[in-house]
């Protein structure tokens, strides 16, 4: 097999995101902050919110990871600046679902380029470095207080 | 040399299989290794043959059974050169160990203003039990720093340990580093403070000849599982004065001497520590993996070892882009060998790797306080253990350069 295989998960777009990052570093003015970690890896990512009118008005995230969490990260931010929290709520399911194989018809409607990463289903030990930014967004967007909130992955998600 | 080596991966059945269509690599020894037929064979047999609850029956099999599982603490005794068979203590690994010193001795014999030293290569299992321990107490938990090649500063040890001392804490080779600590002489420099010695056994005990004695240490702990016995088997080791004087933590049936409605006796040590049911297959198994590495020699175990770092390690060293933490000299070092590669996440290269059939490990190895100090946020590894070959390294080494032709065009 060597390394053939892998180019279902670094895909040429998830490298270059991965390499130049969207959104990278921190909003002047955040409604949201939050910092996730991922205990089993050490990964930490930290993510700022802007809302207005009910929807995301900017994002940005910083933090270390590998390829996957950053890539995935950058594309997130892509993807739900101009969405209300009920919008990203159902991005972050669809996206939990298709990197653990269940890919539904909408995807690419609903994810827009962050579908590329549905190849993250081949890898099993690699699922939590793709959810981690999508679990940071739908933390932040639910809390309804300013607090910083720090959450940890569960070992089993 | 080279083909006489692998006639010991032949009595391990689970090496012989592919991985995303390679043949398996095993490069991650230092988490758990792998185990002989005849360990796999003596759990077994245990189970068909002469299952019982242990010290409590008259019946044949009650006999069998206690006779087997005391029959290993000798065993286990003799293995580590510890002067009696009542101070080998079962447990279910190096973590639990490490807690009940901290939890029993160290309860009772640590105050305020006291000193408790580790360093910057401990595991978490051999830091936050004392760190801990110095939170209840009000002690301070001090750091040993290292070398630029990652061994003990033993300036470091003199500074650090003083008359305040009261226990000091190592491990005796470092999961992350691939050095071995000079145990002996750190014991006699605690000793002269009138600090007690613990040791980290985790890393060395299967890899070497271990002799608590000649270490000079008061406690040493390891676990079973990464010797080649089951899991959730593991020995504290400790010297009878100290155990004598340690309460038990855990109470009910089998520590028990005499149960009273108000009073309890306890029994001795290592009785009075080994509270319920114990894990009896994890003990024959663990004898099962003691007569298999004794067989063979704890030295030549190790020359075999060494004879593959010595031949891998200047391979991955000519691998431009890639960085070796620790020792450079292969004479200096374990069979651990912890890396990073270029820019490049460890958990890229680790899913790289697997890719090619080679098993290793990336991330913080329960060593966060560390990749703080060597600044970076994880690395890779590969641990050799004694059923590795040269040829698993060139496997390694040709695995790690089709990677970094991967991901040539640039990452992070
Ligand atoms: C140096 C060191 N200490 C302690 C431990 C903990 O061992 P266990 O998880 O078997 O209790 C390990 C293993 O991960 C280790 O490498």
């Amino acid at each position: 097999m060597a390394l053939s295989k892998l180019e279902n998960l670094y895909r040429q777009m998830i490298l270059e995101h991965a390499t130049h990052p969207h959104h990278h570093g921190s909003l002047k003015k955040a409604d949201q902050d939050i910092e996730l970690r991922n205990p089993t890896c050490g990964d930490v990512l930290t993510l700022q919110v802007e809302l207005k009118d009910g929807k995301v008005a900017d994002i940005a995230f910083s933090g270390s990871g590998c390829t996957i969490s950053q890539a995935s990260a950058s594309m997130m931010t892509d993807e739900v600046v101009g969405k209300t929290p009920e919008q990203i709520g159902k991005m972050v399911v669809a996206f939990s679902e298709m990197v653990t194989g269940n890919e539904s018809d909408d995807v690419d409607e609903l994810l827009g380029d962050a579908a590329i990463l549905a190849g993250v289903a081949q890898f099993p030990a690699r699922i939590k470095c793709a959810t981690l930014a999508w679990k940071a967004i739908y933390q932040a967007v639910k809390a309804d207080d300013k607090k910083s909130t720090v959450g940890f992955l569960r070992h089993d998600e | 040399m080279g083909k006489k080596m692998n006639s010991y991966a032949e009595d391990f059945p689970i090496l012989k299989q592919k991985v995303n269509d390679e043949q398996l690599v095993y490069l991650d020894n230092a988490a758990t290794a792998q185990k002989p037929r005849a360990v796999i064979e003596a759990i077994t047999d245990y189970y068909y043959h002469d299952n019982a609850n242990v010290h409590r029956g008259v019946h044949t099999l009650a006999e069998r059974a206690t006779k087997d599982f005391e029959d290993v603490r000798s065993k286990v005794a003799h293995f580590i050169n510890a002067p009696s068979k009542d101070e080998v203590i079962y447990t279910k690994g190096t973590t639990e160990g490490l807690n009940w010193v901290a939890a029993s001795y160290g309860q009772t014999h640590v105050k305020a203003g006291d000193e408790i030293v580790i360093s910057y290569m401990e595991h978490h299992s051999n830091l936050v039990p004392w760190q801990q321990l110095a939170h209840r107490t009000g002690a301070k938990l001090k750091y040993i720093s290292l070398q630029p090649d990652g061994q003990l500063d033993m300036s470091s040890v003199r500074q650090e340990i003083t008359d305040k001392t009261a226990i000091v804490a190592l491990a005796h080779a470092s999961n992350v580093l691939g050095v071995v600590n000079p145990l002996a002489e750190i014991s006699r420099i605690a000793h002269e403070h009138g600090a007690i010695m613990v040791a980290d056994g985790a890393q060395s005990t299967p890899h070497m000849k271990i002799d608590v004695q000649e270490l000079g240490v008061d406690f040493f702990a390891f676990s079973g599982h990464k010797l080649m016995a089951p899991t959730g088997i593991g020995i504290l080791w400790g010297k009878s004065e100290l155990l004598d004087e340690m309460p038990p933590l855990e109470f009910g049936g089998e520590m028990i001497d005499w149960v009273q409605l108000q009073e309890t006796t306890f029994k001795k040590a290592p009785w009075k520590f080994e509270g319920g049911t114990q894990n009896i297959a994890g003990v024959v198994g663990l004898g099962a993996a003691i007569d298999y590495l004794e067989k063979i020699g704890m030295d030549n175990v190790q020359k075999q070892e060494r004879a593959v770092v010595q031949a891998v390690l200047p391979e991955l060293q000519q691998i431009e882009g890639l960085t070796i933490y620790g020792p450079q000299d292969a004479q200096k070092r374990t069979g651990v060998i912890s890396f990073n590669l270029d820019n490049l996440h460890p958990h890229d290269v680790a899913t790289a790797l697997d890719m090619e059939g080679v098993a290793i490990r990336a991330g913080h190895h329960c060593a966060q306080p560390l990749m703080e100090y060597l600044n970076v946020p994880a690395t890779a590894r590969a641990s050799f253990y004694l059923y590795n070959t040269i040829e698993d390294g060139q496997r390694l080494v040709e695995a790690i350069k089709a990677t970094k032709e991967f991901f040539k065009n640039g990452t992070i």
